[in-house]
């Protein structure tokens, strides 16, 4: 993963990442180490309440299954955008990357007001489909597992994009041709040479989405209205509501191991790659 | 292994993209067993002739035969042809066992036949020993040889080579090009090779297809190319040419000899055999290759005023057991000569009169004309 460096100038190495260095100690871990100090407190009371808490732990496993949904819907929708990308012709390919990256750009807020407008119950999908005659009463949409899901797949679709398309830019095309001159079909070339080849990208995509949405809290707070609660919410409602710093503190710990977990399974998964391509 | 020695037949077969016409009326026969050359430069169409053949691209006229079966219509992995890509295609995520293993897969063997193929195939190639190493692992020799052993393994009708040792260094090359004849021979696998590389070629063929701008120029065995080339563009790409223009005079010299006046005024003679263009009217030119031009130092030639040009040295660059010589006629036409290393020393702005011999000397066509059918009809 990391290429050793060849260089005998150890020095001069510590010397270009001091500064971000320094500011990882300052701003991240040392109020992580506080976090901690804080979920331990009390003899670790704050772990038995949360273990002990069916509700704590359901949210848990709702906020799980919520980004598994969102991993596998961005996986499928950006496994064949990606490709187009990765095969289609330069100016083509710029103005994909454009309405890739548009969003990515702009702020994760005025994205999620967008899906509002657009999912409210006078939004503009509703009307559109009611002055066509397909339905005769607005739909709910909002304020759903549903929004939430969509939202969090929109503002994570860039991330599954990205590195699938960097896997399929490096898979030599004559690959296919000559798989397809030595007897194999569409399917065979695709399961037995293309997805293999990019797997290392949808891992890396998986893992990205993933873990970004377990720790999810904007979009699921305005998109669910409160009908769906996603654990950094939770997270967030004891420091603000109850001022259980512990409690949080706990949560906070719980969620990040379970993030850790979850990276190295997933990262597990690239071993064979790493056998091939290294 | 069995025998796999199918003839390969291309007939008028054309190819445009859009409105660029790739190919145009090719006609070749491959006869069975038969290792067959399409020389050209890059852009000539040899690839996309390849192509056709293997089925990446469908053609617009003619048809392609493997056999008695017509494969005009047939998908590439349905045409039974192994080919070996210029950059290889190994499956990087599979060692060089499932690599050769892959097309047999697809065929559905027994477990057991593919294990015994396989192994088989690694011998021919003596790769056995790297089995389970990754294509990543392997020199580019090697990645060839497993390219090869791929491409074999499935014991193919045709074997298609495209530029495969581009990529290795000279030595290396030379080893490769000679195992692969060899193999191809024990084989006897009819194979179709493309390459941009004359000195390959004249080494590996059975014949050679010369091949600019989507036109075959010549098809023939390595020595009649280059010492009978068509015309003079397949002379000056196949080894290096003197190209003199000038009129073939009425009056011969001999029963035997032919008289050819340059644009100089001089007049040479050429045995009449050498006239590779006979067939052919319109504007013909002499051809010396460089080795075959020696200069007159001695008294020797000056009674024999036969077939001498007057020249000034120009340039001289040594090459070991080679010099090179550029030589000025008077009239400003360049020659190229080649002496051994042994020869006569000059310098440059010496004034030397060069000669040749009749029967070295040729006259081929100045334009490509249409093949006689006797060139398109197989030669054996």
């Amino acid at each position: 993963m990391i290429p050793r460096s060849r260089s005998s100038n150890r020095s001069s190495i510590w010397f270009l990442v001091a500064p971000a260095a320094l500011f990882m100690l300052v701003f991240f871990l040392y109020p992580m180490a506080g976090l901690l100090i804080q979920g331990f407190s009390e003899g670790g009371k704050a772990f038995l309440t949360l273990f002990g808490t069916d509700l704590y732990l359901r949210v848990l496993w709702a906020t799980f299954e919520t980004a598994a949904i969102v991993t596998v819907a961005a996986l499928l929708l950006a496994y064949p955008v990606s490709y187009l990308l990765a095969t289609t012709t330069r100016g083509w390919r710029l103005v994909g990357f454009m309405v890739v990256l548009l969003p990515f750009w702009t702020s994760i807020l005025v994205r999620t007001y967008a899906w509002m407008v657009l999912l409210g119950r006078n939004g503009i999908i509703n009307r559109v489909l009611l002055d066509a005659g397909i339905i005769s009463s607005p739909i709910t949409m909002l304020n759903s597992p549903f929004a939430v899901q969509l939202g969090m797949v929109h503002v994570m679709l860039p991330f599954m994009i990205l590195p699938i398309y960097n896997a399929m830019l490096r898979v030599d095309r004559d690959l296919a041709m000559a798989a397809r001159s030595l007897g194999a079909g569409a399917f065979s070339i695709f399961s037995r040479i293309y997805l293999p080849l990019t797997m290392q990208g949808i891992i890396a995509g998986c893992t990205l989405v993933f873990v970004l949405s377990l720790g999810f809290f904007i979009t699921p707070a305005l998109l669910g209205g409160g009908r769906v609660t996603m654990f950094a919410m939770v997270i967030e409602q004891q420091i603000r509501e109850t001022l259980n710093w512990p409690l949080a503190s706990a949560m906070s710990i719980l969620l990040l191991v379970l993030t850790l977990a979850v990276f190295w399974l997933l990262n597990r998964l690239n071993v064979h790659s790493r056998r091939w391509s290294a | 292994m069995t025998k796999l020695d199918c003839a390969l037949t291309i007939e008028n077969v054309d190819k445009y993209y859009g409105t660029v016409r790739a190919l145009s009326q090719i006609n070749l026969h491959v006869k069975p067993g038969e290792f067959l050359t399409i020389l050209g430069p890059s852009g000539s169409g040899k690839t996309t002739l390849l192509k056709c053949v293997a089925g990446f691209e469908t053609i617009n006229g003619g048809r392609l035969l493997l056999g008695e079966a017509d494969i005009t219509d047939k998908d590439p992995g349905a045409r039974n042809i192994g080919m070996v890509f210029q950059n290889y295609a190994l499956f990087p995520h599979m060692t060089v066992e499932q690599n050769v293993a892959f097309p047999l897969v697809m065929r559905r063997m027994g477990r057991a036949e593919i294990a015994k193929r396989v192994a088989d195939a690694l011998e021919l190639t003596e790769l056995g020993r790297f089995a389970k190493r990754y294509p990543r692992q392997l020199s580019g020799g090697q990645q060839q040889r497993v390219a090869l052993s791929r491409a074999i393994v499935f014991e193919p009708s045709l074997l298609l080579l495209d530029e495969p040792f581009g990529a290795l260094d000279r030595k290396l090359r030379e080893t490769l090009q000679l195992e692969v004849r060899r193999l191809q021979r024990e084989l006897n696998l009819t194979t179709l090779f493309i390459t941009h590389d004359q000195e390959e070629a004249l080494l590996m063929s059975d014949r050679i297809a010369v091949m600019f701008d989507g036109e075959l120029h010549q098809v023939s065995g390595p020595e009649e190319i280059y010492q009978r080339p068509a015309n003079a563009r397949v002379a000056n790409f196949i080894g290096e040419s003197n190209l003199l223009k000038g009129k073939l005079s009425a009056a011969r010299g001999s029963a035997t000899t032919l008289r050819f006046v340059l644009e100089s005024g001089i007049s040479v003679a050429l045995a009449a055999r050498n006239d590779a263009a006979c067939s052919v009217d319109g504007e013909k030119v002499l051809l010396l290759r460089p080795e075959h031009l020696s200069p007159c130092i001695d008294s020797g030639c000056v009674g024999n005023q036969k077939n001498v040009l007057p020249t000034t040295v120009e340039e001289l660059v040594y090459l070991g057991n080679v010099s090179r010589y550029r030589l000025r006629m008077q009239d400003g036409t360049e020659l190229v000569m080649r002496l051994s290393g042994s020869g006569p020393k000059l310098r440059v702005g010496d004034a030397v009169r060069v000669r040749f011999s009749e029967d070295d000397a040729v006259l081929v066509a100045a334009e490509r004309h249409t093949l006689p059918p006797r060139v398109l009809a197989e030669v054996a």
